[in-house]
């Protein structure tokens, strides 16, 4: 014991040091959504290429979904819009914008020019719906199961590696508690 | 002459300081002072989801500038700060409170530095109350005493 009792702080040490080297690993930016496990918020929006299109929270039900928060004013959004193009064309999900706090001109001509992926961008000019989420910048993603529940909030731009680690596993299980019928 | 140089340039730059720091100048109005001191308060309990070393009334970031809007608004509507927190926290989550509420997960956070003290007290108190060492032991017996003035004799 008296003999064991002289490593205690070396051993003390090791394992600060152990936790703090963790620590820098760390994304500090890498927050916990509020909203994991709740339902969509309620809104009431127009669509972004239809100023006459009132949507819901009832219009993303029943299905996986993908709901992508984008802006033109975001450099991020254009690095993974070619993704976004790739992930649009998948059957198994689907993918709607969020357009937020945007010009409506700028984020049409937008999607003109660079493929729209979306079944359709809800027009969230004034950032309610975008609030309502916990949104805090653009890009991110929240992946939203078939009872309307939201499953995962992704915060930066989805690429490739990305959509492996962080999308895939979570979909391929969305899709087997759904056939299952859960 | 040289250290009150010194003194006055450090006093200088101390205070340009002070000046360059900058905060967002929102132009809300409020009917009544409490409601004013409260926006204040809250405003510095509220941390920036963004920028996360800021709190809401430091921030220039356009998402606090949107949350202190809303908070200004839910104020306008007459919520009482709980409600307003609970808002805050049900969209963006326990971290943004820069005080967290006690709960199972934050027990550490509360209570750890507690612990780590008492811990280091009942050390100091272990180690202080220990038995002296018997300084009896260190005293030469009559015998080692004659030896001893023997050798010293001997020179």
């Amino acid at each position: 014991m008296g003999k064991l009792i002289r490593f205690l702080p070396l051993i003390l040490v090791i394992a600060l040091g152990v936790v703090l080297y963790r620590g820098l690993s760390l994304n500090p930016q890498d927050m916990p959504s509020a909203l994991v496990g709740k339902t969509m918020p309620a809104y009431s929006l127009k669509t972004l290429n239809d100023n006459g299109q009132v949507v819901t929270q009832a219009d993303l039900k029943g299905d996986i979904v993908l709901v992508n928060v984008w802006a033109t004013w975001c450099p991020t959004c254009k690095y993974e819009h070619p993704y976004l193009v790739d992930i649009g064309k998948d059957p198994q999900v689907k993918l709607y914008g969020l357009n937020y706090k945007d010009d409506r001109a700028a984020a049409q001509q937008w999607l003109e020019h660079y493929e729209d992926p979306y079944v359709f961008s809800i027009f969230d000019d004034e950032g309610t719906l975008g609030l309502d989420l916990g949104v805090y910048g653009a890009p991110e993603t929240f992946v939203i199961d078939h009872h309307g529940i939201i499953r995962k909030r992704f915060a930066g731009a989805i690429d490739t590696r990305v959509w492996r680690r962080e999308f895939e596993p979570l979909i391929a299980q969305l899709i087997e508690e759904k056939k299952q019928g859960k | 002459m040289r250290l009150t140089r010194l003194f006055i340039l450090f006093l200088t730059l101390a205070f340009s300081v002070n000046q360059a720091e900058a905060s967002p100048v929102d132009t809300y109005e409020f009917h009544d002072e409490v409601t004013k001191i409260r926006f204040q308060a809250l405003t510095k309990e509220l941390r920036c989801p963004k920028c996360q070393n800021q709190n809401l009334a430091d921030s220039n970031s356009p998402i606090a500038a949107d949350l202190r809007k809303e908070l200004y608004e839910l104020l306008q509507q007459g919520k009482a700060d709980s409600e307003i927190v609970n808002f805050m926290v049900d969209r963006y989550g326990e971290f943004v409170l820069y005080r967290p509420r006690v709960s199972s997960l934050t027990y550490v956070l509360w209570f750890g530095p507690i612990v780590l003290i008492l811990l280091g007290i009942i050390v100091v108190i272990v180690i202080v109350r220990r038995k002296p060492v018997d300084k009896s032991d260190l005293v030469l017996s009559k015998e080692q005493q004659d030896k001893l003035k023997n050798f010293l004799n001997d020179k």
